[in-house]
């Protein structure tokens, strides 16, 4: 099947939407000597992708399919729709986030995504987004790939792709590596990321309560240390 | 072939005469031995293990107004069996109720194939204590595969839900999620008056959770040191409660069980 | 030294109702900071400001401006830029307008937020979905033939800072040579050379901020809406 570009563009690390300014917990990681070359990045990204990164997959292909079910913005299946689904979700996500600084960093680059897909492709279910004053990231992907027409596997594959794209860019930018051996990792990391996107994919219409909620505690600890750092050039 | 135990203990505790929690239903079942003691009701390992193909499930019930303390005599060392173990713990804690659960730590010996299920629900006003502990591997052998996760609702609300997912060693090793520790745990609070600010240190962080509670994640090299983290830890995110006006309610001591 | 001229590329004024959005860039050490402190100096007491800087922010800079600027902690708020300084006002500006936005909604009103760039090199430049006007400061260090390799900076910017002027003889740079190149390549927009050591209140880039928002205000009175609660100071 051909890809669709409004999918595209919502892949793209151009997206305007503040993803260039968070490493993904990959700032302090490399601060505290965690990572330093290749073979480090490399394990770092596999464990974010199989922790936060499956998170955030699954809760965005549940946000697709709570937008989609509510198309229109009139909340038609009695109940589940609108404001209130959203708050499910809302809630559901931070239980799976512990840390502070954690759920800042998404709500604030949910914020900013949101306003860029509202200016790219206005509609009713992201004016329900709108009511929190900063969502989720992973909700208002959902969303946006649900009212470009995308599906929940489609909006899976895109939280998994940038949950190991956003670190491996930063640590492009923080510690020098050479940008084609970062993508070569990428690369040979793909086949896990449609993994994580597939397992992330089958959870979209189940219980939100059961979505999985893989945690990495090094993470955690990472973003409350960068926060006591003296010098971030990162926001997360 | 190795004896699988299915084991089915249970506790409920209530309020008794005077104010004090007496236990109603107190019953042990295969490897899960419980006995009574004046501070808590301890889980005594009546056999080793679990085992691989070992089911253990543990029914906690925490009436209105009771507290309830469960402990552990000695760590639960996890080994190879036939097939998966696992260890189900299910709590219901009453209006105004505190529950402290806090096992010594699991060891996942190399080989073994170990889920742990824990969901504990407390009712509007329920007070929790709730601490887990893992050691990969006994010393100098590679760890065994563990997934751990817990739920915990609040007056029907998520505050946390919590999976550690450790399949294979690369996790273990990966920055992002064990960077190479041996041992990692959690203490969860759940309750009023508790820090309202996050801390972090190395291998510690103390994390306020958007519902009411704080969650203490330590990483560290062996279980000792894992330990004093923790205690730090647990000692900042009560560090709110000194003001007068802030009085904890359960979360700030250790309740006294007694037995009428 | 009227901040109206005819190749003005922000033609609208701010949007009714909120802050003028005013964006300092320029390169690295060439005196940004310490001009928005100034700045916040010589405009605070008729102007309700804040400040969001894309600075390399360290509790340094936080001390500096607080000591210097005498805004108030929670008037400056600091965006981190992820290593690309020039990504953050250009290309993906959501970190600086939710700043911005959370500073006016904060501090409402606001008469002026001042939106302080990373350090960057001559080819940085502010997206005008950022900011209403921006300033580019240069100084005489770098070199006077700065001004002549123009540079999106140097040539758009709505006013060209030279600053440092004071060091101009130490470093044999002429000033003379900087403000005929710079009128060239900036085609009549206006200069203002500039010595903070001189006169630590930059008079004059205060003044073109005075005028900048006296015109705006003009353009909201002549398109029928109001003019913010207290109108700016007059010079």
């Amino acid at each position: 099947m051909a890809l669709p570009a409004s999918l595209l563009l919502l892949a793209d690390s151009r997206l305007p939407a503040g993803g260039h300014a968070h490493s993904g917990g990959l700032e302090p990681a490399a601060e505290a000597g965690a990572v330093t070359d290749l073979p480090t990045l490399t394990a770092f990204l596999r464990g974010r992708l199989a922790t936060t990164g499956l998170v955030a997959a699954a809760l965005s292909a549940a946000a697709c399919g709570h937008a989609a079910r509510t198309r229109g913005g009139d909340g038609g299946d009695g109940g589940l729709g609108g404001h209130e689904g959203w708050s499910v979700l809302d809630a559901e996500t931070d239980a799976r986030m512990p840390s502070p600084a954690g759920r800042r960093a998404s709500r604030a680059q949910g914020r900013s995504l949101l306003r860029a897909v509202r200016e790219m492709s206005p509609h009713p279910a992201l004016d329900a987004l709108a009511a929190f004053s900063a969502p989720h990231h992973p909700l208002v992907l959902g969303a946006a790939v649900a009212v470009t027409g995308g599906s929940p596997a489609d909006a899976a594959s895109i939280g998994a792709y940038g949950a190991v794209t956003g670190p491996a860019s930063a640590a492009v930018r923080l510690l020098g590596l050479d940008p084609l051996a970062v993508h070569r990792a990428l690369a040979e990391l793909a086949p896990q990321v449609d993994a994580v996107a597939a397992e992330a994919a089958g959870h979209a219409r189940g219980d939100p309560r059961d979505l999985p909620a893989a945690s990495a505690p090094a993470l955690d600890i990472f973003a409350e240390l960068h926060l006591q750092a003296n010098l971030r050039l990162f926001e997360s | 072939m190795t004896r699988h135990y299915t084991a089915r203990a249970a506790v409920r505790a209530e309020l008794g005469a005077g104010g004090r929690t007496r236990l109603a239903t107190l019953r042990s079942d295969g490897p899960y031995a419980l006995r009574a003691a004046p501070d808590a009701v301890y889980l005594v390992g009546a056999a080793a293990g679990p085992l691989g193909g070992d089911e253990l499930h543990l029914r906690l019930d925490v009436a209105a107004g009771a507290a309830l303390a469960v402990r552990s005599v000695a760590s639960a060392l996890l080994l190879p069996g036939d097939g998966e173990s696992g260890a189900h713990v299910r709590a219901a804690v009453g209006p105004g109720g505190h529950l402290d659960l806090a096992f010594e730590p699991a060891v996942a010996a190399a080989g073994s194939h170990h889920r742990s299920v824990t969901e504990i629900a407390l009712a509007d006003g329920a007070t929790l204590r709730w601490r887990e502990e893992l050691v990969l591997g006994r010393h100098g052998e590679p760890p065994g595969r563990y997934t751990a996760r817990v739920d915990v609702t609040h007056g029907g609300d998520p505050v946390l839900r919590h999976e550690l997912r450790l399949p294979d060693r690369t996790l273990q090793a990966s920055g992002a999620v064990l960077g190479g520790a041996r041992c990692t745990g959690s203490v969860l609070l759940v309750g009023p008056g508790l820090a309202k600010e996050a801390h972090a240190a190395e291998g510690l962080a103390v994390m306020p959770l958007a519902g009411p509670g704080v969650l203490v994640t330590a990483l560290a090299a062996d279980s000792a040191a894992l330990r004093r983290r923790l205690v730090h830890g647990e000692s900042l995110a009560r560090a709110a409660v000194d003001t007068a006006e802030n009085t904890p309610a359960g979360t700030g001591q250790t309740p006294a069980v007694r037995f009428s | 030294m009227g901040a109206n001229h005819d190749h003005d590329p922000h033609p609208a004024p701010p949007a009714r109702g909120r802050a003028l959005r005013l964006g300092v860039g320029g390169p690295v050490g060439s005196g940004k900071t310490a001009l928005v402190a100034a700045l916040c100096r010589t405009l605070r007491d008729d102007l309700r400001l804040a400040v969001v800087t894309n600075d390399i922010y360290t509790t340094e800079d936080a001390d500096f401006l607080r000591r210097n600027a005498v805004l108030s902690d929670d008037r400056i708020a600091a965006v981190r830029t992820g290593c690309c300084p020039h990504t953050a006002i250009r290309d993906d500006i959501s970190a600086n307008l939710d700043a911005v936005e959370s500073l006016e909604r904060r501090h409402a009103p606001l008469d002026l937020v001042i939106v302080e760039s990373g350090g960057d090199n001559l080819t940085a430049t502010f997206s005008r979905g950022l900011v209403d006007r921006q300033i580019f400061v240069l100084d005489v260090s770098g070199g006077d033939k700065v001004p002549r390799k123009g540079g999106p900076g140097v040539s758009g910017a709505d006013l060209l800072v030279v600053n440092k002027t004071d060091l101009a003889p130490l470093v044999g740079a002429d000033l003379g040579v900087m403000d005929r190149d710079a009128a060239q390549v900036r085609r009549g927009k206006p200069v203002i050379f500039s010595s903070l050591r001189e006169r630590p209140g930059a008079p004059e880039v205060a003044g073109w901020v005075r005028s900048v928002l006296a015109e705006t205000h003009e353009a909201r009175s002549a398109a029928g809406t109001p003019r913010p609660a207290v109108a700016p100071g007059a010079p």
